[in-house]
């Protein structure tokens, strides 16, 4: 059993006396406003006028009419979902998806996994996506200046200024964020062969041009490779977020995962070192985690190369770990993988000259096998601004990009685009870019678009609407083909001839369009060009050493994607916005992290309920006016700031929230997301408190909640954890508890369902929380209720600093919030066998079902609220608020107080009304519509067939969900069930019967249940979170 | 040309090559997988094209033909189609027969003779296609058809209208017995009084007090009969009582909409639909095996049968033109003119939001009859809710009906695990559970 502390946040460890207050609550009786004026008048005037209201209601039922289909589509079947493979694209972001489609309208979405690309994967962003297609900000039709036009209108008065431009030979600029569908191309080329003075600009707002410049200059080759993570035996990130946001998290989260799984046959797993400054999802997920400057980010890379070469130092000191991190690569030579997040290009050469030295092109890195999700150029784009800032430009095109906001000289391209003869937006809401052209031309949602995509060389994905189109929006592509003289050609076409001719060969063309929308991917055999490293080291590293310095006295900023919003395209979606940050737990917030040494020096000071002081951060002559929260891990002298915030023109959800941070961003050659120099923060008077939702609720100090060990541990006793399990006193001997009980148990004769959550592969990515959102109708609530701990959320993912320190070594707890070690568990209902809350329910709203299921009756429910008080794993949330048809919650949960936004609903899920209990249902009903699909074939459920929602957008696989009952399958033989028998009397002869209790013989040493000690017996097992540290690091 | 033909939906085909159709459904491809598998092995084993007679594939063929032709054929008499009695006679050859089934379009492309003998005489309409039939099923309806035409017709009224007797005593009689007990009492009555008169006239013949005088000739006023105790106590009670349970009986109906009858769009009749014509229920509410809804049909359903039948019988034309006028349709030209206005039904059984009901989980799965729960619904020309829909009646079933475990594997492990005399009733299996239905 774990011995080590755990602490959810600094005042926890400080035992501020306001967590103290309220650690052991469920229900905190914070200062929410009352309103004082209702008296006991008032009520009674309400009683009759309820009562009165009510007999009325009584006697006149509505009339509901039901409208069906005038001649019904054949696959189109009211109250049957659809599924659709489609492909999410968001500039260079991909992802390929299944669609489901309820009544014509996409509800949610799901990973494919037939992609060889995103493994069927998802991330909250892509889970978030399907809102955004609901978004009312969206425009409902072409825009000429701040009137609305159609689109004859505009497709006139386009092609006229087109003609204009080019008549007089002026210059053309399609600019947009990294186009990743080659039809997309072929139709730009088209418009391109109009009007042949136009120039297709491509930008990312996180860019990697960095290392295309390296790799062009070392590997012959201006390509961004493919990283397999799963091949390597000791991966080490310096600044790379490779779980979080770099590259391509969604496969490469589930390539480490792959590596990271710890069974009884598989007794390896692969190491992960991190050096950072902010404390990011990969460094939470790390073995060794060591914080450094960026100004000192390219000695390490540079010092690396030298240990391994052994050609030297650069002169930098006690950088912890590294040269333990140089012996171990160079032992695993061949099965090492070693990225950086740098957009520096000196530095992405020596981190390939350190990859060329491990052997890892070829094996963990795949020149052949290029990606193209950041086909960005920084120089074009400043070049691009330039232009049209001197005059140089007629027209421009922005194609569904956004640089007004999200690029460093954003201001000045605004001012200059007032000038231009031309000036057209594609996006679909009138965004900061949008709102200042002349024409908004705007496209379609990914979700109701024809499109193609090519994320890797040769891997293919094709993207179908699943949904009419919403409003007179017009895809890009066709508008592009109609000002390029094309007008009878629509992209549907387009895109399938495309395809017919670059990659159809054969008779049955239809057959072969089928198949490649059914499966959503497709593949041609064989690969490009490898390319070889040939770079030159000792260039690269004399430019290092005259940038980078061993120490740096000033403050350093770390610019980084929010984990949430992302790069800020999606600002307006509520699920991201309450989709608690990972790390810090803060949702609907912005702000600066610091270290807690920098604070106290700062004279910042956060407490128990989030509250902080407001700082004034400069840096590249910028000035920003943003919270301040402390961050465990943070290095110290530097400072951590997200993107994507700070939105003007955005909808009611993103409004206002932080401050745009893009003008910070230091533009070189290639744009710098680090600034080391001329860095300023200075506290303002001005109070803030951040939402944040980790502080809530406690186990009252209780111990058994984490389990870790380290791997050598683990393999030296794997049963470890078994041995050193709670036991109570029974009146001989010790037992486990659970084992002496006052209640009678259950017999599940059917099914058993249970789950088993690994917290070795749990990332913390949080789009289990987002999938489980939407499925489940869960009602966001926004940042004043989250404050007043009344989040919704059915799934959350608790996040733990641990230190290995004692309670009463102070020092040691110091060290410890330095640079802690995280934990990530993501909590639910845990369905007990004995559930606390079913006893305590005076009106039986909350009861067990014969298949192991707690099961919440709303409509049964008077919100007595005893049932979340005794629930000891704080799981259960109560409606305060009619969250639905409330104008009050209107900025924070659309999707329940619009008409656009319902639709997004999951008509088979109620929604909740004010003043009941919900919490989370083990997606009961998608166990009931798999055992119908069962029943009504006439066969027994098979495993796999019922899913929950927070399984399927488990990236990693770290939730498993399933029949325990059912010996085959995979939740039973991971957990290790022992099938039992008992002895029964039939027809007056005994027999042995298989025993279907709920009490399972589960034998993986890992699995564990949380607070065993209670004897709840939760139907929830997580599997110990395994380290892979060598033992004696623990005093380092 | 609209894509019209949307037949039961188990055998439907896709729909042409459209922008749509080509999104192509993710989960329909087992299903063709498996229907060209069938074709396939039924065009390669079954030459033998001779009509069965075995009882086996007589019933087969009954089920197919009630569910899918009866709609527009019956065996003796002619309807949309003509009658199909003798049809193994008529037609050229029984492979004939088989092809048109599966492709009219072709047969009559093709020039046949007889096919488009057939087609003219039907004013160019032509039968829906029905691509997935195998031969045997073809065979087998054939085989029914030729049972069916053997047998002799029994004698029954037209349209098979007759009233079943009521069992027990006819109301005649109840109202004569009634009106004889009135009679006796008031004889009574009047017997009681001229007794009463008797008496006093026999007491005041004697010598009596004062007092007893008093006593024979005091007057009963309605005022001290309204004072007294007695009556008070009484009519308070009853007040009280029928107050109370109107009360009670009024708030148990509060929600409930039971005969709820409304005037729907279209006065469409289902006691001439399901009862007279027997089409089956799930011809038009295609969903009811399938999923959630049952589905109200989709105007086009309608028109495989009113394309060709334009007069209705209760009501002429006034309420067909309104199905063509929803989907767009001139009969005059026989063409869609492309305007379409979805009929607006109004909703008759409304359960609240915050109960699931799944029609094939108890239609399909349990094998429950529509009027078990929506009443005599081939009796109805204004259908109303028939049941009362509460969660009580609900409980009510699920505690008395038996689960539906023939043939249907997913029961097995729970039949074997109920070791019990009694059967398995769908309570025993958790179908008195909250998340059953509430989630």
């Amino acid at each position: 059993m774990t011995t080590k502390t755990y602490w959810k946040g600094l005042a926890q460890l400080k035992n501020d006396p306001k967590f103290v207050k309220h650690a052991d609550k469920e229900f905190v009786d914070l200062a929410v406003e009352e309103d004082a004026g209702h008296s006991r008048r008032d009520f009674l005037k309400m009683m009759g006028f309820s009562v009165a209201a009510a007999s009325l209601a009584a006697c006149e039922a509505p009339i509901r009419k039901a409208i069906p289909y005038v001649a019904k589509p054949v696959d189109a079947d009211p109250g049957i979902s659809n599924y659709y493979a489609s492909t999410y694209i968001n500039g260079g972001d991909y992802c390929s998806i299944v669609v489901k489609v309820r009544d014509g309208r996409p509800i949610k979405i799901d990973g494919n996994s037939l992609s060889k690309v995103t493994l069927g994967g998802t991330s909250a962003q892509v889970e978030a996506s399907v809102l955004s297609l609901y978004d009312n900000y969206r425009l409902r039709g072409p825009r000429a200046g701040e009137k609305s036009a159609d689109w004859e209108t505009i497709d006139n008065e386009v092609i006229a200024k087109l003609g204009e431009i080019s008549a007089k030979g002026g210059q053309i600029r399609i600019v947009s964020n990294t186009i990743l569908s080659p039809s997309t191309k072929a139709a730009i080329d088209k418009f391109v062969a109009k009007y042949p003075t136009t120039k297709v600009v491509q930008y990312d707002p996180v860019s990697y041009y960095g290392i295309v410049k390296a790799n062009q200059e070392s590997l012959g080759a201006a390509i961004i490779p493919s990283y397999d993570f799963s091949k390597a035996k000791v991966i080490v990130s310096i600044g790379a977020d490779f779980l979080g946001s770099w590259l391509s998290p969604i496969e490469f989260t589930k390539q480490f995962a792959a590596n990271r799984e710890i069974t009884p046959d598989k007794k390896e797993m692969s190491r992960l070192y991190t050096f950072e400054s902010n404390l990011s999802l990969t460094g939470a997920n790390s073995d060794y985690r060591t914080a450094i400057k960026p100004s000192q980010e390219g000695l390490v890379v540079a010092q690396l190369y030298k240990l391994i070469s052994g050609s030297g130092s650069t002169g930098i000191e006690g950088i912890q770990y590294l040269e333990k991190v140089a012996a171990e690569l160079k032992a695993n030579a061949g099965k090492a993988l070693v990225v950086s997040g740098s957009n520096d290009k000196s530095v992405q050469v020596v981190v390939n000259a350190i990859n060329n030295l491990l052997g890892s092109y070829g094996a963990t890195i795949n020149t052949a096998a290029p990606v193209k999700f950041r086909q960005g150029n920084d120089e074009e784009m400043a070049a691009f601004v330039s232009e049209v800032t001197s005059g140089k430009i007629d027209g421009v095109i922005f194609y569904n990009c956004n640089p007004v906001y999200d690029y460093a000289k954003g201001e000045e391209l605004e001012k200059a685009l007032k000038g231009l003869t031309l000036s057209v937006s594609t996006s679909a809401t009138p965004d900061e870019t949008a709102s200042s052209t002349a024409y908004i031309a705007p496209d379609h949602h990914y979700l109701e678009s024809w499109n193609d995509a090519e994320p890797k060389l040769n891997s293919f994905s094709l993207s179908q609407p699943a949904i009419t189109p919403i409003f007179k929006t017009r895809q890009v592509q066709e508008s592009l083909l109609v000002w390029a003289g094309e007008a009878d050609t629509d992209y549907f076409s387009f895109v399938q001839q495309y395809w017919k001719n670059r990659f159809f060969s054969g008779t049955d063309f239809q057959g072969f369009w089928d198949k490649c929308l059914y499966d959503g991917v497709f593949e041609i055999p064989g690969s490009g060009t490898a390319y070889s490293f040939n770079g030159n080291v000792e260039a690269a590293l004399s430019a290092i050493a005259s940038t980078y310095k061993a120490s740096n006295s000033g403050f350093e900023l770390v610019i980084q994607e929010s984990y949430g919003v992302g790069n800020g395209s999606q600002a307006n979606n509520p699920l991201l916005q309450e989709l608690p940050d990972p790390i810090t737990k803060a949702t609907w917030d912005h702000y600066v992290t610091l270290s807690l040494k920098d604070a106290e020096a700062l004279g910042i000071e956060n407490d128990a309920e989030g509250r902080t002081q407001k700082v004034k951060l400069t840096a590249n002559g910028k000035t920003v006016t943003v919270a301040a929260l402390v961050q465990p891990g943070q290095a110290q002298g530097t400072l951590g700031i997200a993107l994507g915030y700070g939105r003007t023109k955005v909808g009611l959800v993103g409004k206002d929230i932080g401050a745009n941070v893009y003008p910070l961003l230091a533009l070189g050659e290639t744009v710098g997301y680090s600034i080391t120099s001329d860095v300023k923060i200075e506290k303002t008077d001005e109070d803030f408190q951040i939402a944040q939702t980790q502080i809530h609720q406690t186990y009252m100090g209780r111990a058994n909640v984490v389990q870790e060990s380290l791997l050598t541990d683990y393999l030296a006793n794997p049963q470890e954890w078994n041995n050193k399990a709670p036991k109570v006193t029974s009146w001989d001997k010790k037992v486990p508890p659970g084992s002496l009980s006052l209640w009678k148990g259950h017999d599940y004769k059917n099914h058993h369902w249970g789950m088993a959550i690994d917290l070795n592969t749990c990332t913390g990515c949080g789009s289990c929380v987002v999938a489980c959102n939407v499925e489940n109708n869960v009602a966001l609530v926004g940042k004043q209720e989250v404050i007043n701990r009344r989040e919704m959320h059915w799934l959350r993912i608790d996040r733990y600093y641990t230190s290995d320190a004692e309670i009463d070594d102070y020092r040691g707890m110091e060290k410890a919030a330095e640079n802690p070690e995280v934990v990530f568990q993501p909590m639910m209902c845990q369905h007990c066998n004995n559930a606390p809350c079913e006893t305590v329910c005076p009106v039986a709203a909350t009861t067990h079902s014969t298949e192991g299921l707690n099961q919440m009756t709303y409509n049964r429910c008077i919100g007595t609220r005893y049932c979340a008080n005794n629930c000891p794993y704080k799981v259960r949330r109560f409606n305060w608020f009619k969250y639905h048809d409330n104008q009050k919650f209107l900025q924070a949960n659309p999707a329940m107080n619009t008409d656009l936004g319902r639709m997004v609903l999951n008509p088979d899920v109620t929604v909740r009304s004010r003043g009941v209990m919900e919490k989370c249902s083990f997606c009961v009903q998608r166990i009931q519509s798999g055992k119908l699909n069962a029943k009504k074939e006439r066969r027994p459920l098979k495993d796999g067939e019922v899913v929950t929602a927070c399984q399927a957008a488990c990236s990693t696989g770290a939730i498993l969900f399933g029949d325990m009952n059912d010996p085959e399958s995979k939740i039973s033989k991971l957990l290790g069930i022992e099938t039992q028998y008992k002895e029964v009397e039939i027809d007056g002869k005994k027999q042995q019967v298989v025993d279907y209790g709920f009490d399972k013989k589960v034998t993986n040493p890992r699995a564990y249940r949380m607070l065993e000690e209670i004897g709840v017996k939760p139907n929830i097992f997580y599997l110990t979170k395994i380290r892979n540290k060598d033992k004696e690091s623990k005093n380092a | 040309m609209r894509h019209l033909a949307c037949r039961f939906v188990r055998f439907r085909k896709k729909a042409d090559i459209s922008k749509r159709a080509t999104m192509k459904k993710r989960l329909s491809r087992p299903v063709t997988i498996l229907t060209f598998a069938l074709i396939l092995l039924f065009n390669l084993s079954s030459f033998a094209q001779t009509i069965p007679t075995e009882p086996e594939a007589i019933s087969a063929g009954e089920a197919l033909f009630n569910g899918n032709c009866k709609s527009c054929h019956r065996v003796k008499q002619k309807l949309v189609g003509p009658a199909l009695a003798g049809v193994e006679d008529r037609a050229p050859s029984v492979k004939w027969i088989i092809d048109w089934v599966r492709n009219p379009a072709k047969v009559i492309a093709s020039g046949d003779d007889y096919a488009v003998k057939i087609y003219e005489e039907y004013n160019k309409s032509q039968m829906t296609a029905f691509t997935s039939y195998t031969d045997e099923q073809i065979l087998s309806i054939l085989a029914y058809v030729k049972a069916d035409a053997a047998k002799v017709d029994q004698p029954k009224g037209d349209n098979g209208g007759e009233k079943p007797e009521t069992p027990g005593v006819p109301t005649g009689y109840l109202n004569a017995i009634l009106i004889g007990l009135v009679v006796i009492l008031v004889l009574l009555l009047i017997i009681l009084g001229l007794i009463i008169n008797a008496l006093k006239k026999y007491l005041d013949q004697r010598d009596l007090s004062e007092e007893d005088k008093e006593v024979v000739h005091s007057k009963y006023t309605i005022n001290s009969f309204v004072k007294s105790s007695g009556f008070i106590f009484i009519v308070i009670f009853l007040v009280a009582s029928v107050t109370f349970k109107n009360v009670i009986d009024g708030l148990y109906t509060i929600g409930i909409q039971q005969n709820y009858q409304p005037r729907q769009p279209i006065a469409f009749s289902h006691k001439i639909h399901a009862g007279e014509y027997e089409i089956e229920c799930r011809y038009c509410h295609t969903g009811a095996l399938k999923g959630k809804q049952a589905n109200i049909p989709s105007a086009n359903i309608c028109m495989n049968c009113h394309s060709q039948i334009r007069e209705g019988t209760n009501t002429g034309t006034t309420e067909i033109s309104k199905i063509y006028a929803a989907i767009g349709y001139d009969p005059a030209t026989g063409s869609y003119t492309g305007k379409q206005k979805p009929i607006e039904w109004v909703r008759i059984h409304n359960l609240p939001d915050l109960a699931y009901f799944n029609h094939a989980q108890h239609n399909n799965v349990g094998g429950i009859q529509c009027q078990t729960c929506h009443g005599p619904i081939e009796e109805m020309d204004v259908v109303k809710q028939y049941s009362l829909l509460t969660m009580g009646w609900c409980i009510d079933c699920h505690r008395k009906t038996d689960v539906n475990t023939k043939g249907n594997e997913y029961y097995d492990k729970l039949l074997e695990l109920h070791n019990s005399k009694k059967s398995l009733k769908v309570e025993d299996i958790g179908g008195l559970e909250c998340a059953k239905c509430h989630y």
